[in-house]
């Protein structure tokens, strides 16, 4: 096992890059990045769609929530590989079109987590806001956004975790990330299938497990800080 | 030839192929979920067990089960293990559907290690005085778990399950990636056959969608069936 880390570990990091296109750990990492970061704005415009008081925008974003949670992330990859170029004439290559469909998939996700944000603040602080004459727009805006968003900020960490797993499936329309290059490396080694495999989870698990205890840790400190806010009793006292 | 060509769906070939490739995701589902119930019972006592290396043994399966992708799992059991094993149960396997147990293990170990973390948080929701009170009205300790606490604790674990057995269902796609025709694969098969790309997956997609529609209906009907009560 020590021989293979030894021989590949620079091929299993980055790919073929300088002298070929950037693959391995990297992109797996650098999709996960791009894809969430572009996914949340999209996920935060679809939750505030879900939860906002007009029907024609409700429904249908409900409609397409629904039916990208109800898809395999697979499915989703194959349209955009397959089904994209041919609509809107331009091939895109298999980082591009992996990006699209996890910032697609993603978003419908993140829509949901918006959503449980907002819902899960208590119904005075909309109403709290409305009373003191702001609009629906601004009320959103300045005062449950932001305290929803706090509050989801465990759950995009684990959205984060989510994601690098979701990149493994660039296998599948052979896109270089980590598990690509792991398979590369198993038809050039040959004999040592199962320590490759168990190098490649033991990677994922470095990484999501370090992440995933992040969140974990996120969560404990904003539920000690949250708690102060939400009851009277235990807020700190404010000297006049 | 039309825009969309119905008649490729309806019968022949490919009709039977993609048939065939829902039967056997179908088959995934329901052989992986089987299972994984009783691999995610046992992990989820371990997890709660008095026993402190018990309950590290239980963590350490969950997590290291979770944070690993299932592509990753399913390669492992495909292309790693069989290796590991002695030279005649690897003939004997090489010579069956190694494809088929591979994805099944993977996605069982896989679901198991999530059911098992909704199957602990369902036990440890009934409060304790639950069972102090049904010991106290003379029940014995095996009808005060079975009238008493576990009642409570399926009705709130089922929902939970319910929606890992959607994830189940989606994830029983990732099994083309090792080859075995299911769905996902046959679709790509129909396509690379036919060049009618929009038919083929438009097949799948439509029969992934209703069965996890049918896997939320479920939900929904069960929630309303038995709401969760609160204390």
């Amino acid at each position: 096992m020590l021989e293979i880390i030894n021989d590949y570990w620079v091929y299993f990091l980055i790919g073929q890059y300088p002298n070929g296109p950037l693959g391995g750990l990297v992109l797996t990492l650098l999709l996960a990045s791009c894809g969430l970061v572009l996914a949340l704005p999209l996920g935060i415009v679809l939750g505030l769609a879900r939860v906002s008081p007009w029907r024609w925008l409700r429904w249908p974003v409900t409609g397409f929530v629904f039916v990208v949670r109800g898809l395999p992330l697979l499915m989703v990859i194959f349209w955009a590989y397959f089904f994209l170029p041919s609509v809107t004439g331009v091939k895109t290559d298999q980082f591009t079109t992996m990006l699209i469909a996890l910032v697609i998939f993603d978003a419908a996700y993140l829509a949901e987590i918006v959503r449980a944000g907002i819902q899960g603040l208590p119904r005075g602080q909309m109403e709290t806001a409305r009373a003191l004459g702001l609009g629906y727009g601004r009320a959103m805006r300045l005062v449950v956004l932001p305290q929803a968003l706090r509050s989801m900020l465990p759950s995009l960490v684990n959205q984060f975790v989510s994601t690098i797993k979701e990149t493994s499936l660039g296998y599948i329309i052979g896109l270089a990330e980590v598990s690509f290059i792991a398979t590369q490396i198993n038809t050039q080694v040959f004999t040592k299938p199962a320590q490759i495999y168990l190098i490649l989870g033991g990677t994922y698990f470095i990484l999501c497990f370090g992440l995933s205890r992040f969140a974990y840790w996120l969560e404990r400190r904003l539920a000690r800080r949250g708690m102060s806010v939400a009851d009277p009793a235990t807020a700190p006292k404010v000297s006049a | 030839m039309p825009l969309f060509d119905y008649s490729l769906l309806l019968t022949g070939q490919y009709h039977d192929m993609l048939v065939a490739g829902l039967l056997l995701s179908l088959q995934l589902l329901a052989a992986s979920l089987l299972l994984a119930l009783p691999i995610a019972l046992v992990v989820a006592l371990l997890r709660l067990s008095p026993v402190a290396p018990l309950r590290w043994l239980g963590f350490a399966y969950v997590e290291s089960i979770r944070n690993i992708p299932l592509l990753a799992h399913m390669l492992f059991w495909y292309f790693g293990a069989p290796e590991l094993l002695p030279e005649g149960i690897k003939q004997w396997l090489y010579a069956g559907h190694i494809e088929a147990y591979s994805a099944i293990i993977a996605l069982a170990l896989y679901t198991a290690a999530f059911m098992a973390e909704d199957i602990r948080s369902g036990i440890r929701a009934i409060p304790a005085v639950q069972f102090e009170a049904g010991r106290a009205l003379g029940f014995g300790f095996m009808d005060t778990m079975r009238r008493v606490v576990l009642p409570q604790a399926l009705r709130v674990t089922v929902p939970p399950l319910i929606s890992q057995t959607l994830s189940l269902w989606k994830n029983t796609s990732i099994a083309t990636v090792i080859g075995v025709a299911e769905l996902m694969y046959q679709a790509g098969q129909v396509e690379s056959a036919t060049f009618r790309s929009f038919e083929s997956f438009a097949f799948a997609s439509a029969a992934y969608l209703t069965v996890s529609l049918a896997i939320t209906g479920l939900a929904t009907w069960y929630h309303h069936r038995f709401p969760v009560r609160t204390i």
